[in-house]
């Protein structure tokens, strides 16, 4: 955990105002894991106030990529930035992603943006067998940006699957009996109350990347408390305990 | 070694330095040890701790508003046993003075948990924070009625010799009034300010952004209505001052000694730049180098008024 300065290397507008921001930042790229995040400046001036959290999405040598929409303030000055303008970058924050127990299929759910860290974590998962099921309101909020073998799920039925990600996965659990799986989410709030629910009906092992608002995003501040499963007297916390947990672990 | 002295006193509490952590915003001390120097530190006011722990409110807690932000945390806290286990044995690892703030729901447990807090070595002081509901008194907030911050000042003071600060709540009318009680009942500073309440709506939802309604609003946005605060109180009362609210940068660390802060704490600023506690005190030494400043407790109330 560091605070570093780091010059953006290039802006990326993938479609429907997704952006891509790549930066040059040695020091995160041999660091961070999969699944965890960076607490952002976007600004130097007082507004906005706060860091914002952005997961990474993927590390190429000493560059990191960050996926981002631009319908947040925060987002939309980050949009803005110029190649050589500094990043100032508070990370790497939380626990990722656990890929090395013991499975030989990977599943990935996500909604949204919530497909963010993914491309990051495909690149551990190389000797695995990935299906990825990806889901959004409509056609255009489907991001499926270095997504392996997707099965597209939208909520007006305008691409894929009518209905959510989660039922598409629960239609498609029947091709994947017999295998050791390992389910991967990141999504709303929702999409992973749907999820928790049926892995713990079929009994799958599943680990979840949460999201809550954040202040500090490294413990200080208690802000962004998650219920625990196991102890009803504490709260976790997303940016210390999480941001990944075991689903069954949490109450969403 | 720097040439300037920052040693200042608040009520018979001395420190190395006027800055200090403010209660709530660096947790106790885990943290931020990773990105500043606990050992030059004037000193690190812990999180509220109450008799039992605390669970706090439920999410959202938090909200970011123009220029800061509100915050419902609910008091969350491990309790005095576990602050006494686990808590004050990692901060007795570093030469940094703990002042242990306390918050509670009656005058009898405020009292109760400072007594089982005072044979503690590493706490050199109490910080008081009544902005608590009292439940007793149908939840009104202890801080908001002079009468009940005189009854915990005085019942406090009577379980501890160290260093008593009570810590105000900028949500009255008179905050001198509070000071000056808090000097007759035999407390030897205050901390002003604790957070303003406000809240925040959603536009689409019509629904409170803070799952509890109403926050604390903290950060800069709050500077100026704390300045005015240590200003009033230090026209009114003979009593030291530790200047809270806004503070980002060293130059709000002067104008708040000026107004008439003794020593000031940092709250907001650590969630955003974690090494601001340092990057202040280095800032601190040029500025007073450079206007020959020797003694820092020099600026204390050296306003100027034509
Ligand atoms: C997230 C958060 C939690 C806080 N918790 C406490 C607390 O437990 N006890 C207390 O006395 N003050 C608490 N405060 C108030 C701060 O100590 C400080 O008085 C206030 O934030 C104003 O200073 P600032 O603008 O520099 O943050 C808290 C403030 C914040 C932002
Ligand atoms: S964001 Fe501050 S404790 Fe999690």
């Amino acid at each position: 955990m560091k605070i570093v300065h780091s010059p953006v290397k290039q802006i990326i507008e993938l479609e429907n105002h997704i952006f891509l921001l790549k930066i040059h930042s040695p020091e995160i790229a041999n660091s961070i894991k999969p699944g965890q995040f960076l607490n952002i400046k976007v600004s130097d001036n007082i507004y906005p106030l706060l860091r914002r959290p952005f997961s990474v999405c993927d590390v190429e040598g000493e560059n990191i990529f960050l996926m981002f929409n631009i319908f947040g303030e925060g987002t939309k000055i980050l949009a803005h930035k110029k190649i050589g303008d500094d990043v100032d970058i508070l990370g790497p924050l939380g626990n990722g992603f656990n890929f090395e127990d013991d499975f030989d299929t990977a599943i990935i759910v996500a909604g949204g943006l919530g497909v963010a860290p993914f491309p990051f974590l495909n690149r551990y998962l190389k000797d695995k067998e990935i299906y990825s099921f990806i889901g959004g309101r409509s056609s255009k909020d489907v991001i499926t940006y270095k997504i392996i073998n997707p099965e597209i799920s939208t909520d007006d039925g305008s691409l894929g699957f009518r209905g959510t990600v989660v039922e598409l996965l629960a239609q498609n659990l029947h091709r994947i009996n017999n295998r050791k799986v390992k389910i991967f989410a990141c999504g709303p709030n929702a999409m992973l109350r749907a999820l928790r629910e049926l892995c713990l009906e079929k009994n799958l092992l599943c680990e979840a990347s949460t999201e809550c608002a954040m202040a500090c995003g490294f413990g200080i501040c208690q802000g962004c408390p998650i219920e625990s499963s196991n102890n009803p007297d504490k709260y976790l916390l997303v940016c210390k305990d999480g941001p990944v947990f075991n689903i069954s672990e949490v109450i969403i | 070694m720097s040439s300037v002295d920052f040693k200042v006193e608040i009520g018979g509490l001395k420190l190395r330095s006027p800055i200090l952590l403010a209660s709530g915003t660096v947790g106790y001390g885990h943290e931020i040890a990773e990105f500043i120097n606990m050992n030059s530190l004037g000193g690190i006011v812990t999180k509220s701790i109450s008799l039992k722990p605390r669970k706090g409110n439920p999410p959202q807690r938090i909200v970011e508003t123009p220029a800061g932000m509100l915050n419902a945390i609910g008091l969350a806290n491990v309790g005095v046993e576990e602050f006494i286990k686990e808590k004050i044995p990692f901060l007795k690892k570093y030469d940094v003075p703990v002042i242990c703030n306390i918050a509670a729901s009656s005058v009898e447990e405020y009292v109760e948990c400072t007594r089982l807090l005072d044979y503690e070595e590493s706490i050199k002081a109490f910080e008081i924070n009544v902005s608590c509901p009292n439940v007793k008194e149908g939840g009104l907030q202890f801080g908001n009625d002079l009468k009940s911050v005189g009854i915990v000042t005085n019942k406090v003071r009577a379980v501890t010799k160290k260093p008593l600060i009570i810590k105000l709540s900028p949500n009255v009318s008179n905050i001198s009034d509070f000071a000056q009680i808090v000097k007759d009942e035999g407390g030897d500073a205050v901390s002003a300010i604790n957070t303003l309440v406000g809240t925040a709506f959603n536009i689409f939802t019509r629904k409170p952004k803070i799952k509890n309604v109403n926050g604390g609003l903290s950060g800069p946005a709050i500077k100026p209505i704390a300045l005015a605060k240590v200003f009033e109180i230090k026209r009114k009362v003979e009593i030291p001052i530790i200047g809270i609210g806004g503070i980002m940068d060293w130059k709000d660390v002067v104008e708040f000694m000026i107004a008439g802060a003794s020593a000031i704490q940092l709250g907001t600023v650590n969630f955003i730049n974690p090494i601001a506690a340092d990057q202040i005190k280095k800032d601190l030494e040029e500025y007073c180098v450079s206007n020959k400043i020797q003694k820092i407790s020099e600026l204390t109330g050296s306003y100027i008024l034509e």
